[in-house]
């Protein structure tokens, strides 16, 4: 069950994933080092416990939402609130 | 090692099996190892047997947080084939199944290696151009791929019954691949466990690692369990889904996401399928065990856990794909269903890798790693032996990462 | 009815009235209404049902629950399905069943040879050997051997399944005494309670046994409340039904099978509650001993619900055989049913008064326990501890204790602890928000369960939000239960055959076999022995492999604990776990407005990507594939031809960051285009290579069409939205996708123009007023239009945009006026072979998720001025690591009439060794005469004038490398 800004509590079946936050991409992109970049764009977080996530209501409003969810659990413990 | 065959089981027969020993030993931790193996699965045990073969590197420790052969090996759908498409990939599992094919003489341990043969069902034509170059490329390494006609198809699998002309997704052809195998998942961990203790490994299970230590200049020590500090100069991380877990003890941040696939068995039937079913357009894939129960895999979700669990529209997903296919399977009960972690890398092709701490080797990345391991553990314990990558490894190691030159096993089948 | 009849004269559940027939391994027999096939079966004097999995012995009626291990049998007919236990199989007029694992008959089976060898046969020996000369050798036989019941030949040829999702306020699964408590006190607060039982009637073990509730029969009890449920409305009462799974987010999986509701065969129920109570009941163990196997051993309470459910008595002397307390409620059930008890074994050394008084006359021989039975295919002795006489009897009724039904729980990620008092694993802590009820929690005798059950009733009534106000418990006596463990007699012959599991064929002395060879953990045991790995999940069997290993090792059993509790409960049928999901269901289909029109015509249509489906070819009459697909190209080359491009990426573009987004998403500039001007362009992903290539013209400041390719559309639109919600929130652009707001047909050759002209307009078309890459808004063909010139093929092309319910009047309106100049519809094979010979790239063919616009010789797309883009960076980073490329290039066979198969390897001199590049499409070129391809090659452009070699399985073919264009270089034609 992922909460959706709009349509409420709906089955993760309606949800497209889009994977863990990796942070914003940076507004200048000579910035930082090549091996810096290249970590930041191959190296997820991968916490045994909370992991915040990008999903997208795709089968329904089209709203992306960001939760944080325990992969031990599968528990979404902060509902987004983004629309 | 006392020797398996049939003439000494008729022999222990006579004492009702009283004399048979111990498959391997639970000798007493010691403080020090040359290498230390991290995870008595599929490829740590592996690893650790073509350490003492190969290299006769005997003062080996292989540590389990749980009981041996527990990892992805004990919870897996055992197929074995070596049909990929890349150059960096074929040569690696062509070798993994050669050396499957002589293991269980090789560790005197009946594997029950079944070359079943694969066949792909193919329905769409994006899809054959797919497996017809893969087909191509395997044919210079020896692995055979052929294409076969639907009648064909429907003759080699009888109960293949949808799939038809008016049906959702026609099948247009079926792609045949020889060696394909399945053995018996258990016998492949005891194996390697049993032969790797005759040579003088050592297993410990129950021996959960909770860090990788180093030393002033930077490189492993050795490492934290929960029955005390254990020291080593070269240590090999094998623990399937739980890789990052344990490298970010030393420092280091890894290109893997930890993900958990599922896998179902029906009730067992007499026998009806002899091959193994793969239907890459639906995305399930079966075989039917000498037990008569169809082993099914396919359900897969991206998402991020460490939970070994299924969930019901991922599995439900893989249930429907099967029933397009092969419709009187509505009837087929459903026995049993399970799920396991593996952590899959930012190419979604393995890692068999030195790392940036001097003596920690890593296996990572393997989704499917069943297949690989044999020469997961063959590649691996050459690369810690020579702290140099055996050829047949040489694309699969970290260092692509920071050129981000991957290895792209997958996105190939879209049409304009 | 004669006293000899194993039917009851009187009693049970059955409606007498309603006799049913039926055959079992082709005898006729007949049962009552109300009958399960195994009361019939035992009502009827048959006992033996079948064979063993492994060694073929016999194996009678064990139970009369879904812990049944032994009794299994096919149904024939519209029923057919395998491994069913008869236990389980509800008697119906016509049933046809037949024995699994024997051949030619359960009497006399050939398989039972296996006996012969068992000795041979420990647990693993297929480890030890086989080995030789090779395991596919003696495989075909093993697998002969395999597998119980056929498979099902086909699908159910009436009747459907079907999924159905609920919401419920409190889920109660099991219908016994906790269960109808905590539905009946959870509803009467006024919780949404949804009530499954997987029996055919509610009561659970109250209809098994004879106990008394508020002074009448607990059946009866069970019955009213069930009724009384039934008639609220906000409770959904379910019989027939398993919940067989609990997911993850509390939501449960139920199997109802016989829905009330004709045609329907099995209903799957996902539910999401916000509470559960599991009240699933516990189940009998079996007891650890030589012979335990042979038809006629029985467990006490499988005894007890054939006397007081069927009115059958499955013996008539009976020996009992129990280390716990409730077994001698089943022998004074068995005593009172006329069943001649000639004794009672109980392994403990002190039996309680309360069980004395239970069973008065009965002998009962405390601290002894039973070392072997007699008899072959039906029991007809019991050896004991005690005297070396055996004790004729044809029953041995057996209680190992009760191991309470903590299934759900555990897949609920629930903990287990091991309690020594009721010996058995119960509840610890839940996870989700589950309680545990009655039996299932240890709560083993009836005033405890509905005590529990309406204790659990008011917590999840609580938790779910409610305000209960629980009724007055109802009044019920039960003699309390105690139990010791006795997991095998202490001495046992060798080569003693004392099963633990009586479906696969386990010993006690292969658990002792898996010990004394290390197999150490309770889960290597499992694996080893295949103990617990039935159909039946060892719900009989389990807990007593537990206590062997825990005692053989010396551990308190809780600390050996159990193997993982895996859904399902009960095997479930995959027909009712895709419900009503099949073929278009599963894939729906993405059509164009001339899907009827290309069936009309013929047309071959395919699946091509992104789930639509598109004509292929349009073959004439005595053409062949390669005939059709020239005359296509042919005529877009020559003359004009018009195919239908509407499923490619449509998307508007908005915001006043617009121009920017797509300086960003495009490694080109676009920004600087005018009003009505387009542009080619080339997206990549973060990691530098390439996503998609399409075109964008604006249309407005502000506001752009983009055109995708159709297989990624989605992908780009994802991608596109992403960027915008996450890495530049702060821009203002929406992107809408209008693909299916939009439809074309795309007229392309030298006659285009001269198409389009008659087919009236009031735009001007010329090159000058609209030239390549513009668009233009007017009439065409008396039709609202969006023009838009572009080229996928080479030529000039006019991609005409009208609504889609346009689209069919459109196509005709251009076949008629395109006639005189012999327009052609032209399929997906001949845009391939046009675009090839042009040299523009195809995902999925020369894009393959490796490359970057230089290896495509696309350089020039590359903006060197932007400072950034997306991929940018990494595409910087591959190539300055500086290693090899494969880049595209153009490959001519050296023989004109020789194809190459698409994806074949390219190698150094033609050898087998790593390829150094592939052929991406190969194609008859109809301006060439001659086979013509792509490829990518290993520094392809700087060998453009030499040769390379294509490697084949059985043969080399030489290719001149060439410029990847094969068609006017300059592209006059196109802009013409």
């Amino acid at each position: 069950m992922i909460t959706c800004p709009f349509c409420g509590p709906r089955s993760e079946t309606e949800f497209t994933y889009a994977g863990p936050e990796m942070g914003r991409r940076p507004a200048d992109a000579s910035g930082g080092s090549d091996e810096e970049w290249a970590e930041a764009l191959t190296v997820p977080p991968n916490p045994v416990g909370p992991v915040v996530e990008h999903w997208r209501h795709g089968k329904g409003c089209g709203a992306w939402v960001t939760i944080t969810r325990d992969t031990r659990t599968h528990e979404v413990l902060e509902p987004g609130d983004d629309g | 090692m006392q020797r398996y065959s049939l003439l000494s089981l008729a022999r222990n027969a006579l004492t009702y099996h009283q004399g048979w020993e111990r498959a391997w030993r639970s000798p007493p931790l010691r403080d020090s190892y040359d290498v230390i193996v991290i995870g008595a699965g599929g490829h740590g045990l592996a690893t650790a047997y073509y350490l003492a073969k190969n290299h006769g590197l005997t003062n080996v420790a292989v540590l389990e947080r749980g009981w041996l052969g527990g990892g992805n090996v004990a919870r897996n759908t055992v197929t074995i084939r070596s049909n990929y498409m890349r150059d960096a990939s074929i040569p690696f599992f062509v070798k993994s199944v050669e050396l499957y094919e002589g293991l269980t003489r090789d560790v005197n341990f009946n594997m029950m290696h079944s070359k079943r043969t694969m066949i792909d069902v193919i329905q769409t034509y994006p899809g054959l151009r797919d497996r017809r170059r893969r087909q191509l490329v395997m044919d210079l390494y020896g692995s055979t791929y052929e294409q076969i006609t639907v009648p064909e198809l429907r003759k080699r699998i009888p109960a293949l019954t949808g799939g038809g002309r008016d049906s959702r997704l026609p099948i247009v052809a079926g792609m045949v691949h020889t060696e394909a195998a399945v053995n018996r998942h258990d016998a492949v961990a005891w194996g390697y466990a049993r032969a790797a203790d005759a040579m003088g490994v050592e297993i410990h299970q129950n021996t959960g690692v909770t860090s990788i230590t180093r030393g002033s200049d930077g490189s492993v020590t050795g490492v934290e369990t929960l029955r005390g500090r254990i020291a080593a100069k070269k240590v090999a991380v094998a623990v399937s889904g739980h890789t990052t877990t344990l490298t970010e003890t030393a420092g280091l941040a890894l290109p893997l996401r930890t993900i958990n696939l599922s896998a179902f068995v029906s009730e067992p039937v007499r026998p009806l399928v002899d091959v193994i079913v793969n239907c890459p357009d639906l995305g399930v894939y079966f075989s039917q065990s000498d037990k008569g129960e169809m082993v099914i895999g396919g359900a897969t979700d991206l998402g991020q856990s460490f939970r070994r669990d299924i969930k019901q529209h991922v599995f439900e997903d893989a249930v429907v794909a099967m029933l397009e296919l092969f419709p009187s399977f509505k009837r087929l009960k459903l026995l049993r269903q399970w799920g396991g972690h593996l952590d899959i890398a930012h190419d979604a092709s393995p890692i068999v890798s030195k790392t940036d701490v001097a003596g920690l080797y890593v296996t990572a990345g393997w989704w499917g790693g069943y297949k690989a391991i044999p020469a997961g553990g063959f590649t691996l314990a050459h690369l810690i032996a020579n702290d140099a990558p055996h050829p047949l490894i040489d694309k699969f190691g970290l260092d692509r990462f920071r050129h981000l030159e991957f290895v792209s096993e997958t996105g190939t089948t879209t049409a304009r | 009815m004669t006293d000899n009849s194993p039917r009851l004269p009187q009693g049970g559940r059955i409606d007498r009235s309603r006799v049913l027939r039926f055959t079992f391994n082709d005898r006729a027999y007949q049962g009552f209404e109300g009958d399960t096939l195994a009361s019939a079966l035992l009502a009827n004097g048959v006992h033996l049902i079948g064979r063993s999995f492994k060694y073929h012995r016999p194996r009678g009626v064990f139970s009369a629950g879904v812990e049944e291990p032994g009794a299994l049998v096919e149904l024939e007919g519209d029923d057919a399905s395998g491994n069913r236990p008869v236990t389980t199989v509800r008697l119906t007029d016509g049933l046809v069943a037949r024995s699994v694992n024997c051949w030619p008959s359960p009497k006399f089976d050939l398989g039972a040879a296996t006996q012969l060898v068992a000795r041979m046969l420990p647990a693993g020996f297929y480890y030890k050997t086989f080995m030789w000369p090779d395991w596919r050798i003696f495989e075909p036989a093993i697998r002969r051997a395999a597998g119980m019941a056929g498979a099902p030949a086909k699908p159910p040829e009436t009747g459907r399944f079907e999924t159905r999702n609920a919401h419920t306020d409190v889920l109660v699964a099991g219908a016994g005494p906790a269960g109808l408590m905590a539905a009946y006190v959870a509803a009467k607060a006024g919780a949404r309670v949804l009530l499954a039982d997987d029996r055919a009637e509610p009561g659970g073990s109250l209809l098994d046994r004879r106990l008394t509730v508020n002074g009448g029969p607990a059946g009866d009890w069970a019955a009213t409340l069930w009724a009384d449920l039934a008639e609220m409305s906000e409770v959904t009462v379910l019989r027939d039904t398993t919940v067989w799974a609990y997911r993850e987010h509390n939501l449960l999986i139920l199997n109802q099978r016989n829905p009330d509701r004709p045609g329907l065969i099995e209903r799957t129920w996902r539910v999401r509650a916000k509470q559960t109570v599991l009240a699933t009941g516990a189940t009998e163990r079996m007891m650890v001993f030589p012979g335990n196997d042979r038809p006629g051993v029985m467990l006490a309470s499988g005894v007890q619900a054939y006397l007081n459910r069927y009115a059958v008595r499955p013996g008539k002397r009976a020996v009992i055989l129990t280390n716990n307390d409730s077994a001698y409620q089943a022998a004074a059930d068995m005593g009172a049913a006329g069943i001649e008890l000639a004794a009672i074994i109980d392994t403990r050394e002190a039996v309680s008064d309360a069980c004395r008084e239970q069973v008065p006359g009965v002998e009962i021989w405390a601290g002894a326990h039973v070392v072997d039975t007699l008899g072959r295919q039906r029991l007809t002795g019991v050896v004991t501890s005690q005297i070396t006489t055996p004790i004729p009897c044809d029953l041995l009724a057996v209680s190992g204790g009760w191991s309470p039904n903590v299934h759900l729980h555990s897949q609920a990620r629930g903990t287990l602890r091991w309690d020594p008092d009721s010996v058995a694993f119960v509840p610890e802590a839940t996870v989700q928000p589950s309680h545990s009820a009655g039996a299932a929690n240890g709560q083993l005798t009836l005033p405890e369960a509905l005590a529990s059950g309406a204790a659990q009733g008011v917590a999840a009534a609580e938790a779910a939000g409610f305000t209960p106000n629980p009724p007055p418990l109802p009044a019920a006596e039960e003699a309390p239960y105690t139990v010791e463990p006795f997991w095998a007699p202490p001495k046992m012959k060798p080569g003693a055959k004392a099963f633990v599991d009586l479906q696969n064929d386990v010993t006690a002395a292969d658990i002792a076999l898996a010990l004394r060879e290390g197999y150490d953990s309770v889960e290597h045991v499992k694996r080893y022995t295949t103990g617990g790995m039935g159909l039946d999940q060892g719900k009989t069997g389990n807990v007593n492999i537990i206590g062997l290993v825990a005692h053989a090792q010396g551990r308190a059993v809780g600390d050996v604990g159990t193997t993982t509790f895996r859904s399902p409960y009960t095997p479930v049928s995959f027909g009712s776990l895709a419900g009503q999901r099949e073929g278009s269901v599963v894939l729906p289909y993405r059509h164009t407005p001339l899907t009827d029109w290309n069936h009309a015509q013929g047309a071959f249509m395919y699946e091509a990507g992104a789930r639509w489906r598109r004509p292929g070819y349009f073959p004439r009459d005595g053409e062949t594939f390669q005939e059709t697909v020239n005359r296509e190209a042919l005529a877009v080359r020559e003359g004009v031809g018009v195919y239908d491009g509407s499923p490619l990426g449509t998307f508007e573009l908005k915001g006043r960051d617009t121009d920017r987004f797509l300086d960003l998403i495009y490694t080109n500039t676009f920004s600087t285009l005018k009003d009505g001007a387009g542009r080619y362009g080339i997206m990549l992903s973060e990691d530098g290579l390439i996503l998609d290539d399409g075109v964008s013209f604006r249309l407005g400041q502000s506001r752009w069409l983009m055109s995708t390719s159709t297989g990624h559309a989605d992908a780009v639109h994802h991608h596109m939205e992403r960027l915008r919600r996450y890495d530049r929130p702060d821009w203002h652009v929406q992107v809408t996708n209008v693909t299916s707001q939009w439809a074309n047909a795309t007229v392309c050759g030298p006659k285009a123009r001269d198409v389009m002209q008659a087919l009236g307009t009031d735009l001007d078309l010329s090159r000058e007023a609209l030239p390549f890459m513009h668009l233009a808004e007017g009439m065409v063909a008396g039709l609202l239009a969006r023009v838009i010139r572009v080229s996928f093929t080479g030529e000039i092309s006019f991609e005409i945009n009208v609504r889609p319910r346009d689209l069919p009047t459109l196509w005709e309106r251009i076949l008629e006026a395109g006639a005189p100049f012999g327009i052609q519809p032209v399929g997906s094979e001949a845009n391939h072979v046009l675009r090839v010979e042009k040299g523009f790239l195809s995902l999925g063919h020369e894009v393959d998720g490796t490359v970057d616009p230089f290896d495509l010789g696309m350089g020039w797309i590359v903006s060197k001025k932007k400072p950034d883009f997306i991929g940018k960076r990494a595409m910087e980073i591959r190539r300055s690591a500086g290693g090899p490329r494969w880049e595209l290039v153009g490959l001519l066979p050296e023989d004109v009439q020789d194809s190459i198969p698409e994806g074949a390897p390219l190698t150094p001199d033609g050898a087998k060794v790593p390829s150094e590049g592939f052929v991406s499409a190969c194609v008859f070129s109809v301006v060439h005469n001659r086979w013509v391809a792509l490829g990518l090659l290993q520094d392809g452009r700087a060998r453009i004038g030499h040769g390379a070699h294509v490697r084949l399985r059985d043969r080399v073919i030489g290719v001149q490398v060439v410029a990847p264009c094969f068609h006017d270089p300059d592209g006059e034609r196109l802009r013409g």
